[in-house]
């Protein structure tokens, strides 16, 4: 079986030496990737190389088996790749309430039932619709980033480093809501973290990137066992 | 007192044209951070435009028409013929861009029409109405007042209660973003130079009748003063314009009918003087937002 994104000899450079060196990636259907690697691993790259903010030197993305060469970086939420990019992107000066918004756009009558569930999910912010994003806590900054992601009701969930600069309380709950949505909906998640007890908890597979390759792809529980790898790779 | 009462209500119409060319430059400078220099020389296009159109075919009305329609035009035009090519690096390219521009159309329209003002006339008195025995706004003042409140409020409802105001603001504020959420950030940085455009060309269109007449330097004055007012009001803020425009308007009648109107651009520069030591950003700046 074919994963729902599919990632195939991805080359990516910034003008200089690739930052990314032939990656290969498969997200199934249903399931959560962990993406973990050092600071300046490639990370952030692969991700907005996704999302077509970077353009890719080689190689495919292929969602769903559609080749997503041609679709532009507005295009591809609307066919289904949503990114929360690192620092999470809430609009500072709109409200909770005009971000939410912002994330259904382009959907017809169901955004209205897209946005009542992000506040079901995410209390917090359900109690402050009328707060500027730049009133909110880091939370619920995160809550308000993911949540808006979610109103696209996306079939793939990028998520830059949700886990960064919150508390490790708050870091459980958003795991945990991933994991959820993963088992609830069938929502597919590829979760770049530096975090990596954290994203190979909820993770089902777990993908090392070393200095923009990929040195280790195997199920979340054994790269959390590898000692070897966590010394090499993750610095713990 | 009558006197006084005069002196604010022209005052009042003057700060709401001041007010809408205000505005139109708050546009642009939220949607792609730049100071529109050219501002004051594409409207003054539009209102030959519509100048020749009310020559042509007796109507002043479709003289109007015409200014906002190619003041459209040349918002697109300029939007994605000129400024599309400045740097998003060097704040300066797209300064340097409008000046440009200015000089271009400044003389084009000197060798087109020469450097003689032409009187623009316009379908309404512009003697003052008396209520009570005290002479208020003539009707054209209340023409003018009525289309900038009418133009401010639909502006107002577009970004604030509609889709497409909402991508308009959240382009301008976090463009990637916005990209990412599917707003076609593009398509909106255009769109505001047009409506920008559009509402320059209708505050040079209000101003010029009282004005000396149309010449290719008609909206020198208006420009300063419109620049004036949106620093005064604070750049990024639409509030900032209207306020500022009706304050800088109401303080240059009661300049020019107390003192004498010598003493205007002098008393302008002051106020200019004062808030910017006073408040730098603006007096009506938003808080500095957090950004994360
Ligand atoms: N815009 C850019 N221009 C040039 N080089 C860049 C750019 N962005 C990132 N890089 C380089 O690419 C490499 C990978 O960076 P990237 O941000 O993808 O890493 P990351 O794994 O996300 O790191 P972190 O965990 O610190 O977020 C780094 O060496 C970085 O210096
Ligand atoms: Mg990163």
């Amino acid at each position: 079986m074919t994963a729902l994104l599919e990632v195939r000899g991805l080359t990516v450079g910034y003008g200089g030496a690739p930052v990314l060196r032939d990656v290969d990636l498969d997200v199934p259907a249903g399931s959560i990737v962990a993406l973990v690697g050092a600071n300046g691993a490639g990370k952030t790259t692969l991700l907005r190389t996704l999302s077509a903010l970077v353009p890719a030197t080689h190689g495919t993305v292929r969602l769903a088996g559609r080749d997503l060469a041609a679709v532009s970086v507005e295009d591809r939420v609307r066919s289904g790749l949503a990114h929360v990019p690192e620092g999470r992107g809430v609009v500072a000066e709109l409200t909770v309430d005009e971000n939410l918004r912002l994330g259904g756009l382009w959907r017809g009558a169901d955004r209205r039932e897209a946005i009542a569930e992000v506040y079901a999910l995410f209390e917090p912010l359900a109690r402050r619709r009328n707060h500027a994003g730049h009133q909110l806590s880091g939370g619920e900054r995160q809550m308000l980033a993911l949540g808006r992601a979610l109103v696209a009701r996306p079939t793939v969930l990028l998520l830059d480093e949700p886990s960064l600069g919150l508390a490790p309380r708050v870091v459980a709950q958003i795991m945990g809501v991933l994991r959820g949505l993963a088992d609830r909906t069938g929502l597919t998640v590829l979760l770049a973290e530096q975090n990596v007890v954290g994203a190979l908890s909820v993770a089902d597979h777990g993908v090392v990137l070393g200095l923009g390759e990929v040195v280790a792809s195997r199920p979340a529980h054994e790269l959390a066992a590898d000692e070897r790898l966590r010394h090499a790779y993750l610095g713990f | 007192m009558d006197r006084l009462v005069f002196l604010l209500g022209t005052g009042l119409a003057r700060g709401a044209v001041l007010a809408l060319f205000a505005l139109a430059l708050v546009l642009i400078w939220r949607g792609a951070r730049v100071i529109n220099f050219a501002q004051g020389a594409m409207a003054v296009v539009s209102t030959y435009v519509a100048f020749e159109v009310t020559a042509l075919t007796g109507s002043y009305w479709l003289g109007l028409l015409a200014a906002l329609v190619s003041g459209g035009v040349l918002g697109f035009a300029v939007e994605r013929g000129v400024m599309r090519f400045a740097s998003p690096r060097s704040p300066l390219s797209g300064v340097i861009l409008a000046i440009g521009l200015v000089m271009v159309l400044q003389s084009a329209l000197g060798i087109a029409f020469g450097p003689d003002y032409r009187p623009m006339r316009v379908p309404f008195d512009d003697s003052a109405v008396l209520v009570g025995g005290v002479p208020l706004l003539s009707p054209y003042d209340l023409f003018v007042l009525v289309t900038a409140v009418v133009v401010m409020v639909v502006l107002a409802v577009l970004f604030r209660w509609t889709s497409l105001g909402l991508q308009m603001r959240a382009a301008a504020f976090a463009p990637e973003v916005s990209r990412l959420l599917g707003v076609r950030v593009s398509r909106t940085v255009t769109l505001g130079w047009v409506l920008s455009s559009v509402v320059g060309s209708l505050a040079a269109l209000l101003l010029v009748p009282t004005s000396l007449g149309l010449n290719p330097h008609a909206t020198d004055s208006l420009f300063v003063l419109g620049f004036t007012v949106a620093v005064v009001g604070g750049l990024d803020s639409p509030v900032g314009a209207l306020v500022g425009g009706v304050v800088v308007g109401v303080a240059m009648s009661l300049v020019t009918g107390y003192l004498g109107a010598g003493l205007v651009p002098i008393a302008v520069l002051g106020l200019l003087v004062l808030v910017l030591l006073l408040r730098p950003a603006g007096l009506f700046a938003a808080a500095a937002a957090r950004h994360a």
